[in-house]
């Protein structure tokens, strides 16, 4: 049983991809025993109408994965407006949480309004994901090369909301070190494995990072979905750890609270 | 079977070679990878003086010597230095235990300067990796692309060649090698984008690809899911995943009395 905390539907922009169709992709999570996914949506990087993004997400996820797939709407809080967007999601589609593509939307994580959608999400009971990338800055296309997404004011923000849950996303290719360790002294501050590179990734981050703040996520489809779920196995965690990272820990943040 | 063409002395501890082979060998074995090919000692050098690649190469060679049967050597040349690299290789595969020749990143190989150290490495059956990227934001100075490889091969036409990283922006190295009969594409050592397997197979046929990883910097898992999430027939995995690899090196192994 996983929990993959990583997960989009739609389109990649740039070119089709294997089981970008969620009935083929809802198949293959499930032949990998991914029982819960947290699903974003591709559209939400560059669509302007957030609002049909999102509800096409939720349509989604309920026609193809009820008891899989749970949407996480994308706010972009540089449109005008975007607080209605924050407020569809909680009130009208029960979204436990948004995602953010700061570099996409050109926004920086100590603007204004960043700080306003902190305090939404934290009234709300709402956690955050923020993708720090989406591909290998290499190898995007001539015309749209975007930076990763710099979380130097992140630690500052989530000091204001003793409650908000916020995950990083596709953040372990290029977080590492003192960066890394600065950001989970926050416990409600999680990363997640699927940019996690180097022999026996989860084995050498777990001595950086408290177990509890490591989630499973594929970036499925995006990336192959062995690829993460390989990592379970070239890292030797331990039955209780392994749980922790695969289930426990999302399942405890993300879907336990907002039940309450 | 799996033959792992792309791998470092890199990413785990250990004060000597022997110490980080044998570390390496431990997550070969979780992973089930059978063979494995190493190249180039540490620390990375970009452009290395003869000296220095041949202290590189005595490290890869002292790292293998206790791995006879498992572990390969290729030996790490720079173009710039034609007599020096020629002699090196008769040092380290002519008369030493190496298999093949690593080029990285020092001089373009479209330059025909090139053509004595590949002839010699074809007389000698020496398989040629070459590293190859077309980054979207400029390859370093002596940096090859999958294009620089192209013309290179049209001028040695019966030798085996490998497109590193088939040139990492995949969509593009794919393309720039399809018309090479003897070229063939490394598919380690960049993100597990799906895809990429199914559009290797579909553009050069499943018998001119080889898994490799860029252990100790990239995973195992990471690379290996390229191959095992690809929606390929099994037939294609098996020559991928080894066949491929072990097929070219036959002829040298056997030279070097290495059971295959």
């Amino acid at each position: 049983m996983i929990f993959d905390s990583n997960l989009y539907l739609s389109r990649w922009p740039f070119r089709r991809l294997p089981n970008d169709e969620t009935p083929q992709l809802v198949k293959k999570l499930k032949q990998n025993q991914i029982s819960k996914a947290l699903a974003g949506s591709f559209d939400g990087i560059l669509h302007k109408d957030i609002k049909a993004v999102n509800r096409r997400l939720v349509e989604e996820c309920q026609s193809s994965g009820p008891d899989l797939l749970i949407p996480v709407g994308s706010v972009n809080p540089s449109l005008p407006g975007w607080e209605s967007d924050v407020i569809a999601c909680h009130e009208e589609w029960r979204m436990p949480g948004m995602r953010l593509h700061p570099n996409y939307h050109g926004y920086q994580l100590n603007d204004r309004e960043v700080q306003k959608l902190f305090g939404m999400a934290a009234e709300r009971g709402m956690f955050i994901q923020i993708a720090m990338r989406m591909e290998d800055v290499r190898t995007q296309h001539s015309l749209v090369k975007v930076p990763d997404v710099n979380f130097e004011a992140l630690p500052k923000l989530m000091q204001q909301h003793s409650e908000l849950q916020v995950t990083i996303l596709n953040g372990m290719k290029s977080l590492s070190g003192a960066s890394i360790t600065k950001l989970t002294a926050n416990p409600n501050l999680t990363i997640e494995i699927a940019m996690l590179e180097g022999v026996g990734g989860i084995e050498k981050l777990i001595k950086q990072v408290p177990y509890q703040q490591i989630l499973f996520g594929s970036y499925f489809p995006f990336f192959y979905l062995e690829s993460s779920l390989n990592k379970l196995k070239e890292s030797d965690l331990g039955m209780q750890i392994e749980k922790q990272i695969t289930w426990e820990n999302a399942q405890k943040r993300f879907l336990e609270s907002t039940q309450n | 079977m799996i033959w792992d063409l792309h791998c470092h002395l890199s990413g785990v501890d250990g004060k000597t070679v022997d110490e980080r082979i044998a570390k390496l060998m431990e997550y070969a074995d979780r992973m089930g990878v059978e063979r494995l090919v190493f190249f180039m000692g540490w620390p990375f050098l970009q452009d290395p003086s003869p000296e220095e690649f041949r202290k590189q190469n005595d490290q890869v060679m002292q790292a293998i010597s206790h791995w006879h049967d498992r572990a390969f050597g290729f030996v790490y040349l720079n173009a710039k230095y034609v007599d020096e690299s020629i002699k090196e290789l008769d040092r380290c595969v002519k008369n030493g235990p190496m298999v093949g020749v690593k080029l990285w990143v020092a001089s373009r190989c479209n330059d025909p300067e090139i053509d004595p150290i590949i002839q010699r490495a074809s007389e000698l059956n020496a398989l040629i990796y070459q590293h190859t990227w077309f980054k979207s934001g400029g390859n370093l100075v002596g940096e090859s692309t999958p294009s620089d490889l192209a013309i290179m091969a049209k001028r040695h036409p019966n030798t085996p060649l490998i497109a590193g990283h088939i040139g990492g922006d995949w969509e593009l190295g794919l393309r720039a090698i399809q018309n090479s009969p003897n070229l063939y594409a490394g598919i380690g050592g960049f993100d597990p984008t799906a895809g990429i397997t199914e559009m290797a197979v579909r553009t050069l046929g499943a018998d001119r690809i080889i898994y490799g990883s860029d252990i100790g910097g990239r995973s195992f898992s990471s690379q290996l899911a390229k191959v095992q999430g690809a929606d390929i027939p099994e037939v294609s995995k098996r020559l991928i995943l080894g066949g491929n690899l072990k097929r070219l090196l036959t002829p040298i192994l056997k030279d070097k009395g290495i059971k295959v």
